[in-house]
């Protein structure tokens, strides 16, 4: 017998004025100091919507492991001083749809099977729940075998992966809906 | 047979033509499972900033008092289970008395109060409890549909233990009549879940010849949540 479950509070919208709360800051895009042990990058992520227009009022929360494939194993207080890497980064986009975040590249999770990749929590006025999906590499050699791509079909895997723009710089369009619409995730 | 919160309508579908913002955001492919096995679980749940006292307190973050009905939110965050969810980080923010925001997209002609910034963050206690010391939100005016008006209501967002546990919601407040009329409140079906979305008057939480109190509890999906029960 399973005792009786409380329901979960439903979500509702972010709407579009959550710069006055949870997206008033550019400090979030930071999630690693320059000390910060791994390969630095650039991770640029762009939304659209299915007209194919920016959606400026979108905001993007990413949670990874660090350049060693670890995630800090328990809730982290805001604390002073900082870690040198966060694991948490968020920001809203701008009037082009455009956000940056400065981090490292993630390491591979020992033992998971899983290539390295970035998880994304994205929400935005119009958007009644929050949408999840992943970041992956392109050209890193754990792709072919990551069990959570496989379970993608093969044509819409790409719609997870960032492409290295220039040194260091990553870049991947989130499509919220329609021609090549990216593939979102049920956690 | 188990189904999942979203068939039975404790949350909203992603496509709700009612909420017209929603049009051309909302995916229109099924989203893809991910087994349990695969999730990331023990992700860390939010980033280093310094929570100060004024946090918890919208009406002492500026040189003068905001106008409007001074009042107390307090409530748990518990887990589906019922047990508190301790140590995290809730967050808020609203518009003011008048129905404004202090946002520079709010373009209702209604007047910004100086004293008003409108955002708040605490951390809940062991027993998963916090408390917001704000005022009142008005009602306000929204382009969805003609005469349409957003009831008073309270942004809350919390991370939880997990990424399947994050939040993003909405407090109401009792006996408002614009609910009925709201896409957003009406777009969960199941009449307990809507409950849940709104807060209660509480004497107790009432500080005497202060403010009035306002109870909401709120129930974050646990990491072994519930879509995923009976699921071959």
């Amino acid at each position: 017998m399973t005792t009786p479950r409380l329901i979960a509070t439903a979500s509702q919208t972010v709407g579009p004025f959550f710069h006055v709360g949870p997206g008033g800051t550019d400090a979030l895009g930071r999630m690693a100091s320059a000390s910060a042990p791994g390969d630095h990058i650039s991770l640029r992520i762009r939304v659209l919507d299915g007209e194919g227009a920016a959606v400026p009022d979108a905001l993007i929360e990413l949670w990874q492991a660090d350049a060693e494939g670890r995630y800090s194993l328990t809730p982290s207080l805001p604390v002073e001083p900082p870690p040198l890497f966060s694991g948490f980064g968020r920001l809203g986009t701008d009037a082009d749809g455009w956000c940056q975040f400065d981090t490292v590249r993630p390491g591979a999770i020992a033992g998971s099977g899983q290539a390295p990749h970035v998880n994304v929590c994205l929400m935005a006025r119009g958007l009644q729940r929050h949408l999840y999906t992943r970041i992956y590499f392109d050209g890193d050699a754990g792709l072919e075998a990551d069990p959570v791509l496989s379970l993608v079909e093969a044509e819409r895997r790409a719609t997870l992966i960032a492409r290295e723009s220039s040194p260091s710089a990553w870049e991947l369009v989130i499509r919220l809906q329609g021609d090549g619409e990216t593939v979102f995730l049920d956690l | 047979m188990h189904r999942r919160p979203e068939e039975i309508g404790s949350q909203p579908p992603l496509r709700y033509p009612p909420y017209k913002s929603n049009l051309w955001r909302a995916p229109s492919q099924a989203l893809v499972t991910i087994p349990e096995r695969l999730r990331d679980l023990a992700v860390p749940v939010y980033g280093y900033l310094p929570i100060v006292d004024t946090d918890n307190d919208l009406t002492r973050q500026h040189a003068g008092e905001p106008l409007g009905e001074r009042i107390i939110v307090s409530g748990r965050v518990l887990d589906e289970d019922g047990r508190p969810v301790p140590n995290t980080l809730v967050e808020l923010w609203q518009c003011n008395a008048a129905g404004r925001y202090r946002h520079a997209r709010d373009t209702h002609p209604a007047p910004i109060d100086p004293n008003f910034g409108g955002a708040g963050r605490t951390i809940t206690d062991a027993e998963g409890r916090y408390e917001f010391t704000t005022i009142k939100p008005g009602a306000y005016p929204w382009g969805n549909h003609p005469n349409a008006w957003r009831p008073a209501h309270i942004h809350f967002s919390l991370f939880g233990q997990s990424l399947a546990s994050r939040l993003v919601t909405q407090m109401y407040f009792p006996s408002d009549p614009l609910c009925a009329y709201d896409p957003m409140f009406q777009s969960v079906a199941d009449p307990r879940a809507q409950q849940r979305l709104v807060s209660s008057f509480d004497l107790d939480l009432t500080r005497p010849d202060w403010a009035l109190g306002y109870r909401f509890d709120i129930v974050l999906r646990g990491r072994h949540s519930t879509p995923f029960e009976g699921r071959v």
